[in-house]
């Protein structure tokens, strides 16, 4: 491994350059087959999610997408009332968490560089993201319900405690470790040259942050919010514990509601009849097909805002 | 040369367990949730016993029909029967054998925590959301003089599906009118009303949580938790305390030969209402099931066991035992499994 080292031109002649090259080829087919391999994965899980859901596709078409009951006893499926939970909670739990995650990369990436400050909050958000989601749902079970709960009764809605924005929440703080860590690690990307001429303009921090280092992390820092959005997409064991499961369109952000993932995890295990898999399979490949929609819309916004 | 022999008594030990293990025959089942620990200690005693290993995978009764079907299991494991058209879809003919039975109890919160009395009628329409109130008056006759407070009701049902829900929703659909037509029974629901929790620790979860909720979960997950329960009024217009004995009990009618049958709202005198076998279900000829005959042999031994032997593990647990009426329709079930025709046992 010594020859052919970086930087040195490789030694053709000798050897241990030959052997060089040799590894380097099958190094590179390797990473070739792996590529293709989790190309070919994807594609596999996509057909066979297709013809699992092929069933329900032919007997309900696109009634399918619009319907509004969900009725595994009479064999009624509609998909809308899932669609808009997922939807909803995502987007909350976004907005809920950007302000949050925001502000702890710029504290980490610009204010607080090292230091102990930077590692005791950095290891804390870290932790957050390693924390298994069943125990999110228990947390917001025993600590977030009641408090929920307290303030329904205050405004004067139904007290369930559980519901859309109890599920936001929790998954808020999921997504903000995601979100913040990768924000952070852009921030501290950006040239230090542009952050000192910026200072010795004479501009505030407030300034420099402001016109110049988030104007340069912008497609960074939506790769952030992307994943955490993924992550708030398809979350499934924390929101089924915390929504309230009720297959109703919801009608405000505190009334009970379902998700797709979590209909799926629900009803998986126990569905018996040949309609009622496939309805749910077919769940799965607008789970499928809605997160490939966000990511490529994702991945555009990331382009244009890069920098050249 | 030492090395010759030692590598000759490695070879010789490794042929002798290799052997041993290929002797012992194991069974595998997989199925329904609900009797799991039931069945995994039975399994571990009838393992000490006999030496016949049992893989029992709970992946849910739904799961363990379509491994059966898929005869990737010797045996398979449900809450549920599996109707006509079911049947229909399975290239031999399934049996049915009864284990053990189980409950579903009405639980709820209230302050005081007092004992409730309820009736069928009342239960499915707090369910489908018709009584919203506690101080509704047709609970407020069936309980007199009970504190009943001006609250709210919120149901809390199960989201995930389950057999609990099945034998509960087939329950009301037998009391109600209004929730067969309306709801129906199934093991997932179209719910009017309410909220939902999974599996019986998250429909425990919310109750506790949530003052004024109803909700209901299997009796064993009930008793081991010490949660509140109502009595139900059966057929016979009594009052039932849920418990082993009453769910036994409900068990005490005339019963069909194949077992297919609910026990919820039994016409015992003092039967649970709400009750319900588990059962395990095998090919009734073992050869069409995949089984090589040895292994048949152990899988009828075994069930053999579980309906005699195995019974005295059952209350312990909290569940209910065969009632004697049950017993003997299951020993002729297993009596009838063959191979190639001719009987096992």
């Amino acid at each position: 491994m010594e020859s052919g080292g970086e930087g040195s031109p490789p030694l053709l002649h000798s050897r241990e350059g030959m052997k060089g090259m040799k590894q380097d080829k099958v190094f590179k087919t390797i990473l070739w087959l792996g590529g293709i391999f989790f190309f070919l994965l994807l594609v596999l899980m996509f057909i066979l999610i297709f013809k699992g859901s092929l069933l329900s596709i032919n007997t309900f078409g696109w009634k399918f997408v619009t319907g509004k009951v969900w009725d595994p006893v009479s064999e009624k499926f509609g998909l809308l009332p899932f669609v808009l939970g997922t939807i909803l909670t995502s987007f909350i739990s976004l907005f809920i968490s950007l302000p949050f995650s925001l502000s702890l990369a710029l504290f980490l990436g610009v204010y607080y560089k090292e230091g102990f400050l930077n590692k005791f909050l950095g290891t804390t958000t870290d932790l957050l993201a390693g924390i298994p989601s069943v125990i999110y749902g228990f947390w917001g079970l025993y600590f977030l319900v009641p408090l929920i709960r307290k303030l329904e009764m205050k405004i004067g809605v139904p007290p369930y405690g559980v519901g859309i924005l109890t599920a936001s929440l929790v998954l808020a703080i999921m997504i903000t470790p995601f979100i913040s860590s990768i924000s952070k690690e852009v921030i501290k990307m950006v040239p230090q040259d542009l952050i000192e001429a910026g200072f010795s303009l004479g501009a505030t921090t407030w300034e420099v942050i402001k016109k110049i280092i988030l104007p340069y992390c912008c497609s960074g820092i939506f790769a952030g919010i992307l994943l955490g959005f993924g992550r708030a997409f398809g979350e499934t064991m924390a929101v089924t514990m915390l929504i309230g499961n009720s297959n109703f369109m919801p009608k405000s952000i505190f009334s009970p509601a379902n998700t797709m993932a979590s209909v799926i995890a629900n009803e998986f295990t126990e569905a018996t009849r040949d309609v009622h898999l496939s309805a749910l399979i077919q769940i799965g490949l607008w789970l499928f097909i809605l997160s490939v929609v966000v990511n490529l819309i994702g991945s555009f916004i990331v382009r244009r805002f890069e920098v050249k | 040369m030492k090395r010759l022999i030692l590598a000759a008594m490695f070879m010789g030990t490794l042929l002798g367990f290799l052997s041993s293990q290929a002797l012992a025959v194991e069974l595998t089942g997989a199925g329904a949730t609900f009797p799991y620990p039931l069945y995994s200690k039975m399994f571990s005693e009838y393992y000490k016993e006999t030496g016949v290993k049992i893989n029992y995978q709970a992946i849910g009764s739904g799961g363990g029909i379509r491994q059966l079907m898929a005869k990737t299991v010797d045996f398979g494991a449900s809450d549920a029967f599996v109707d006509d058209k079911g049947l229909k879809k399975f290239s031999s003919p399934i049996l049915h054998v009864p284990i053990t039975a189980g409950a579903v109890v009405i639980t709820y919160n209230l302050p005081g925590v007092p004992k409730l009395k309820l009736t069928g009628e009342v239960i499915a329409d707090i369910f489908l959301g018709k009584i919203t109130n506690w101080s509704d008056p047709k609970i407020k006759k069936l309980n007199p003089g009970v504190n009943l407070p001006d609250l709210k009701i919120i149901v809390v049902h199960r989201s995930d599906g389950s057999g609990t829900t099945f034998i509960f929703s087939d329950y009301l659909s037998k009391v109600s009118e209004e929730w067969r037509s309306k709801v129906g029974r199934g093991k997932s629901l179209n719910w009017p009303t309410g909220l939902g929790g999974k599996g019986n620790p998250g429909v425990a979860g919310l109750v506790k949580q949530l003052p004024g909720s109803i909700g209901y979960v299997e009796l064993i997950y009930a008793l081991s938790n010490n949660m509140p329960y109502a009595k139900v009024q059966n057929k016979a217009g009594n009052f039932i305390d849920p418990s082993i004995q009453s769910v036994s009990l409900a068990a005490d009618t005339k019963l069909p030969d194949d077992m297919r049958v609910s026990l919820t709202n039994t016409s015992a005198e003092y039967g649970y209402p709400i009750s319900g076998f588990t059962w395990i279900l095998v090919y009734k000829d073992l050869k069409e099931g995949g089984l090589t005959k040895e292994k048949a042999r152990a899988l009828v031994k075994l069930l053999w066991w579980m309906v005699h032997d195995g019974q005295k593990y059952t209350e312990k647990l909290h569940y209910a035992p065969l009632s004697q009426e049950a017993k003997r329709k299951a020993e002729k079930i297993i009596k009838s499994i063959t191979y190639e025709g001719k009987p096992l046992l």
